[in-house]
């Protein structure tokens, strides 16, 4: 497994979140469960384990009966969480993912942990960046991204509240709380963390704070960036989107997947057929070479500075 | 109800089935009417023989759940859930046709009954595992029965779920083979073969009893619960035929998804008596 990133004061893995509140859900509901494919560690499920140990399923390394335990589980009424690797859980059982839980539609919580490309060194095989693409044309399975810890706790509840299926998409890489005021999670609503006019950066988990530090360097340029967290994939919020458009004139996501069918193609999609502006769009443009996460996020532009230069270069696209 | 009663009922049902599923494949020109005939004894006696339910409360939380793993054969699953009394008969009468609810494969959100959308090979299992988890955590006494084609069994997600089921010795989870020895452009074994099937279970901690997929009496019996009840899972191997009661389907691949004319149609009628 990748080294673990060096603390950084205030910065949170929001698997930490997840351990919490899942925890905490499963005390009140007797009905929810856990089910994994030998990853109690790596989905920090061992506090859950040891309070629940009959609640947790642990298959074994066998994502396709995996995810079929888990449409399963929801038949016989109860309220399973399935959590693993988000490169396992959705490349290896996609099959499952579309016909057991998106085509029959059980109510089941998908939870792919360590995502994006924080296994760093180990490569694309352990890479989750094409995730965003395999699952939004499963569109009654909702796909929150969540940017920070309270959003993660905020997510892991709603999802359990929620009848139906939902994929969570967490990362292991540490991220500071956003600072946003009286923040309330609305699955399918964006949220609007900074206000601006000249550009939006449309961001999403790891990628939304690093937004937040570019929209900083470009305010001392005199340029005013909206930034806005996509944590719903999908449902997309399409009015803020159009709004983000017309009012800013061009747009810059920013994502930890493939460039192709993620976020930004959802956007550039969504604009390209009803107001056509500038959208440039950063993430990875296919496998990645070798290298630490730190490096992967620098080499590709993933940084503040990184998303301050297409910012600049999609207002430079706009029409006079 | 005396067995001889429950095994003559079961017989009756089970002719109704084939006739109006063929009738069905007829119409519709579309269908698996092979695999539909394999397995059809099988799915009357659990519908008319064994299962608990109630057809005017299908969420009942304690019914007995059957998966159609192989969802391919909708003549047989689909006729079972009208002669259960899920849905009118006329509704059989759509099979296929745009917009019905009887889709080429049974999707659970079109027809009460439907316990979980099958189609792609090696689903059944898995999923029927998870509800039989389900009602080992919840100490319910509902059984749960999945019934799989053998060409099947050569997809791994089978074998995954065996190995869990096996170790969690999930005693009211049965799983059914529909043993007809040919998939869809051979025989199993000349694909990539099964045998010995019985030895594969037992070793992955299952209770296996080989019986004949067409004597309803066997299948009752091998079906119903002992006193007790069981320690592990059970699989049935059910040695069947292809096409079964049609003189020129038996034992033919082609009739995996072959259609009948006019003329094959009124011969098979006339056999189906």
């Amino acid at each position: 497994m990748a080294a673990p990133a060096a603390k950084q004061e205030g910065f949170y893995d929001c698997r930490d979140a997840w351990a919490r509140t899942i925890e905490e859900l499963a005390e009140n509901d007797p009905r929810i469960v856990a089910v994994v494919n030998d990853s109690v560690g790596s989905s920090k499920l061992g506090g859950f384990q040891k309070k629940f140990p009959d609640r947790l399923i642990n298959v074994g390394i066998a994502e396709q009966n995996m995810v079929g335990v888990g449409a399963g589980l929801a038949n016989g009424g109860r309220i399973p969480f399935v959590s693993a690797a988000a490169c396992f859980l959705t490349g290896r059982a996609l099959e499952q993912v579309k016909a057991d839980i998106a085509y029959a539609g059980f109510n089941v919580k998908l939870v792919g942990q360590s995502s994006g490309v924080a296994y760093g060194e180990l490569g694309p095989t352990h890479h989750s960046i094409e995730d965003f693409a395999w699952l939004r044309p499963l569109s009654n399975i909702t796909m929150v991204v969540p940017a920070d810890s309270w959003e993660t706790a905020e997510a892991v509840k709603w999802a359990a509240a929620h009848e139906g299926p939902v994929y969570i998409r967490l990362s292991r890489m540490p991220v500071p709380d956003l600072a946003v005021e009286n923040r309330k999670f609305e699955p399918g609503k964006a949220e609007l963390v900074r206000s601006g006019s000249d550009v939006t950066i449309i961001a999403c988990g790891t990628m939304v704070h690093l937004a937040v530090q570019a929209a900083a360097e470009l305010e001392a340029e005199g340029i005013s960036a909206r930034i806005l967290n996509m944590a719903t994939i999908t449902p997309l919020d399409e009015a803020a989107i159009s709004a983000a458009a017309s009012e800013t004139g061009a747009i810059v996501t920013v994502e930890e997947a493939n460039i192709h069918g993620g976020l930004g193609g959802a956007v550039a999609e969504h604009t390209s057929a009803n107001l056509p502006v500038p959208v440039e769009r950063m993430g990875f443009p296919g496998f990645v070479p070798t290298g630490s996460v730190e490096w992967l996020f620098d080499h590709f532009g993933l940084t503040a500075t990184g998303i301050a230069r297409s910012a600049r270069k999609a207002i430079g696209r706009k029409r006079g | 109800m005396l067995k001889n009663d429950i095994v003559d009922t079961i017989r009756d049902k089970a002719l109704w089935m084939r006739r109006r599923a063929f009738t069905m494949v007829h119409d519709a020109q579309l269908g698996h009417p092979g695999g539909d005939f394999s397995a059809i004894d099988i799915i009357a006696t659990l519908y008319f023989g064994v299962m608990r339910y109630d057809a005017k409360k299908p969420d009942m939380p304690e019914r007995d759940r059957f998966i159609m793993s192989k969802g391919h054969a909708t003549g047989a699953l689909y006729t079972a859930l009208c002669a259960a009394g899920y849905y009118p008969e006329d509704w059989l009468k759509t099979y296929m046709q745009p917009q019905s609810k009887l889709n080429g494969h049974p999707n659970r959100n079109y027809l009460p009954g439907v316990e979980t959308n099958t189609g792609p090979l090696g689903h059944g299992l898995p999923v029927a595992l998870g509800i039989a988890i389900a009602g080992q955590m919840t100490k319910s006494d509902y059984r749960t029965f999945v019934l799989t084609g053998d060409g099947e069994l050569q997809e791994g997600s089978n074998w995954e779920a065996a190995m869990t089921a096996g170790n969690r010795k999930l005693g009211k989870f049965t799983l059914i083979v529909d043993r007809n020895r040919l998939q869809q452009g051979m025989g199993t074994e000349e694909t990539n073969g099964l045998d010995p099937l019985d030895d594969k279970f037992r070793a992955f901690g299952w209770d296996v009893e080989v019986v004949d997929g067409h004597d309803v009496g066997a299948l009752f019996n091998a079906l119903s619960e002992p006193p007790g009840g069981r320690s592990k899972p059970l699989c049935i191997i059910a040695n069947t035929i292809k096409g079964k009661g049609v003189s020129f389907m038996e034992n033919k691949a082609s009739w995996h998804h072959g259609v009948p004319n006019a003329e094959q149609y009124n011969t098979a009628m006339e056999e189906l008596v």
